[in-house]
């Protein structure tokens, strides 16, 4: 038996989360349908998608909580682990990779302690390595929460994560 | 009005986004008014296949011929009581190297919602999607916000323009995953499940979103229609310079001067885009090649800069336009460490479900990863020609990820092979100490 999704819990929806998953379900043929967007409703309130509130979302599905997991894991940006209050999504694709990305990496590393998939202790920040962000002719480039940040040095790293910035 | 750049007409200087006011006032949603009740869906489709439209999304597949394949009899039936046909933007641009669906949208998103409303009319789809990745955060409002204005207008919702056809478009943002941007991965996706592309037959055209007819195409590709549709197929095959109609938006990327993405004749040669608008290579850098469309397109050459950049001209000479959007290796990056980070990107991005695409490509990261680093052996080259043989070859694998894989790494082994033996000879990269790795 995986102990990694405890049988039952009584973790509930907010009513925002249930009236924003509810909305989805309206306008498709089955209520599993609407996974990835009820499980980006729920991490867009709480940041992440704990083990409990996979489980209340299966429930609210009526699917079972494995089969979400299974849904849940397999896309890069449904966080099951709790991250920082802004992801730093880092081009590592071809044309970044040929302006030096590795490089850029390597800075917020030495800036702020964490390598990727890593989160700072104060839960400012987490690094994660995406795929080709489609700005490859500003290349390198990044995104830190939902801002893109082009032609990235080590003076754009400085600017936003040296100290007394962040 | 600019006919000869339909597509980037509206987009300004600083990139800000046309809004419904002055879409209108540069002749935006004439199209629509001129044809919805008034030319039939089989008129409008003799149009897009006359055109010769083809998918700009990668692959350059005829868009009438793929059309037709969608049942325009009433489709009603047990599984399928409210005879739903859809029609999905497939907005998920994450193909390496490519940006330019980015700028249509972020820039005249009425452009697209006026082409996938005419293409739902001539489906007569009565449900479209727009599946965008998430990170397009800006695209995404922007569409948001124009189908807002639309059904204000009356160019969305029911009874369109007193037309009698009624269109209901969604905005779903993805999840991540390269893998959606595949077709029947992308359709796994929208119905909520693992993006896991299917086996064809049946073909989405037929039995896809749902199992109900639907059409997947590329940004780009709809945002043709309406242009198309007013002006005819005459106009658009007078557009390019060669046998493919229309223009593209072409990319460059990489040690050039000027990087970046313009709309041009179709057929235009890569010399030019490469001289003319990407402004030559940098200082201190030297061509050494370019690929063509994206990070799943072969190699190609100095030898071919003055071929057209359209689907047969490439195609002809092994390689694939794709997306049209160029990658440059110039002479100071390692063409090793150039397809290592793609094979790398493409084994990480695998959905998991076929042997070769989930095992064979961590393999030849593997090994390429042995290369670069300088524990290769001369064997490795053989190792890799196999891998090529296997992973690449059409029909082992449910969709064309892994075969795409291979196409920068086969080309890579053709046109550079010096440069793998020097790493195994020398026990380390040539191109590690300069300035660029």
């Amino acid at each position: 038996m995986s102990e990694l999704i405890p049988v039952c819990t009584d973790e509930q929806l907010s009513e925002t989360e249930l009236a924003a998953i509810d909305a989805e379900i309206a306008h498709v043929p089955y209520r599993a349908s609407v996974a990835i967007d009820a499980l980006k409703i729920v991490q867009a309130q709480r940041g992440w998608v704990s083990d409990d509130a996979l489980q209340a979302i299966a429930r609210h599905l009526k699917m079972s909580a494995e089969e979400l997991d299974g849904i849940a894991t397999f896309y890069n940006l449904i966080f099951r682990r709790p991250v920082g209050d802004k992801v730093i999504l880092l081009c590592d694709s071809i044309s970044c990779w040929i302006k030096g990305c590795d490089g850029l990496t390597q800075g917020v590393t030495d800036l702020l302690g964490v390598g990727p998939g890593e989160t700072t202790p104060d839960k400012a920040y987490t690094l994660l390595p995406i795929t080709c962000l489609g700005a490859c002719d500003k290349a390198p480039v990044m995104m830190v929460g939902e801002e893109l940040y082009e032609n990235v040095d080590e003076q754009t790293l400085h600017a936003l994560f040296g100290k007394g910035q962040a | 009005m600019n006919l000869d750049r339909p597509l980037t007409r509206n987009v300004r200087p600083d990139r800000s986004p046309t809004d419904l006011h002055s879409y209108e006032s540069n002749g935006g949603y004439q199209s629509l008014r001129g044809a919805i009740g008034k030319s039939s869906p089989a008129d409008c489709l003799q149009i897009i296949k006359d055109s010769n439209l083809r998918g700009r999304g990668g692959a350059g597949f005829p868009t009438g011929m793929k059309w037709s394949f969608v049942p325009m009899e009433n489709v009603s039936n047990a599984s399928n009581p409210d005879g739903h046909k859809y029609l999905i933007c497939n907005a998920d641009e994450m193909e390496p190297g490519t940006f330019k669906d980015r700028l249509l949208m972020e820039c005249d998103p009425h452009q697209l919602i006026e082409g996938m409303i005419l293409a739902a009319y001539t489906l007569q789809a009565d449900v479209a999607y727009i599946f965008i990745r998430a990170e397009y955060y800006k695209a995404t409002q922007r569409l948001r916000e124009a189908i807002e204005d639309c059904k204000r207008k009356g160019y969305l919702g029911q009874n369109i323009l007193g037309s009698g056809f009624d269109l209901t478009m969604h905005v779903h943002v993805s999840a991540g995953r390269y893998i959606c941007g595949e077709e029947t991965a992308l359709i796994s996706a929208l119905e909520g499940k693992r993006a896991n592309p299917r086996a064809k037959p049946p073909f989405p055209q037929v039995s896809g979103l749902w199992g109900r007819p639907t059409i997947v195409n590329n940004v780009e590709t709809l945002c043709n229609v309406h242009h198309i549709i007013e002006r005819g197929a005459d106009w658009f095959q007078s557009l390019g310079k060669t046998k493919d109609s229309g223009t593209k938006l072409y990319g460059v990327s990489g040690r050039v001067k000027n990087p970046g993405c313009w709309e041009l004749p179709m057929g235009t040669t890569v010399r030019e885009i490469l001289e003319e608008y990407a402004g030559g290579m940098e200082d201190g850098y030297q061509l050494r090649g370019f690929l063509p469309g994206g990070g799943s397109t072969d190699f190609l050459t100095t030898e071919h800069l003055d071929l057209a950049m359209d689907y047969d001209t490439i195609g002809k000479a092994g390689s694939r336009m794709g997306t049209g959007t160029m990658i440059i290796l110039d002479d100071k990056t390692c063409p090793v460490g150039f397809v290592k980070n793609l094979i790398e990107f493409f084994a990480r991005e695998s959905c998991g479900f076929c042997t070769p695409c989930r095992d064979g490509l961590p393999w030849s990261a593997q090994v390429l990863d042995d290369i670069e680093s300088g524990r290769g052996k001369a064997e490795d080259m053989d190792t890799l020609a196999r891998q090529v043989q296997f992973i690449g070859a059409i029909g082992n694998t449910h969709c064309a990820l892994a075969p795409g894989a291979m196409e920068p790494l086969q080309s890579a082994m053709k046109y550079f092979p010096d440069d793998f033996t020097r790493h195994i000879d020398g026990g380390a990269c040539p191109y590690c100490d300069r300035e660029n790795r």
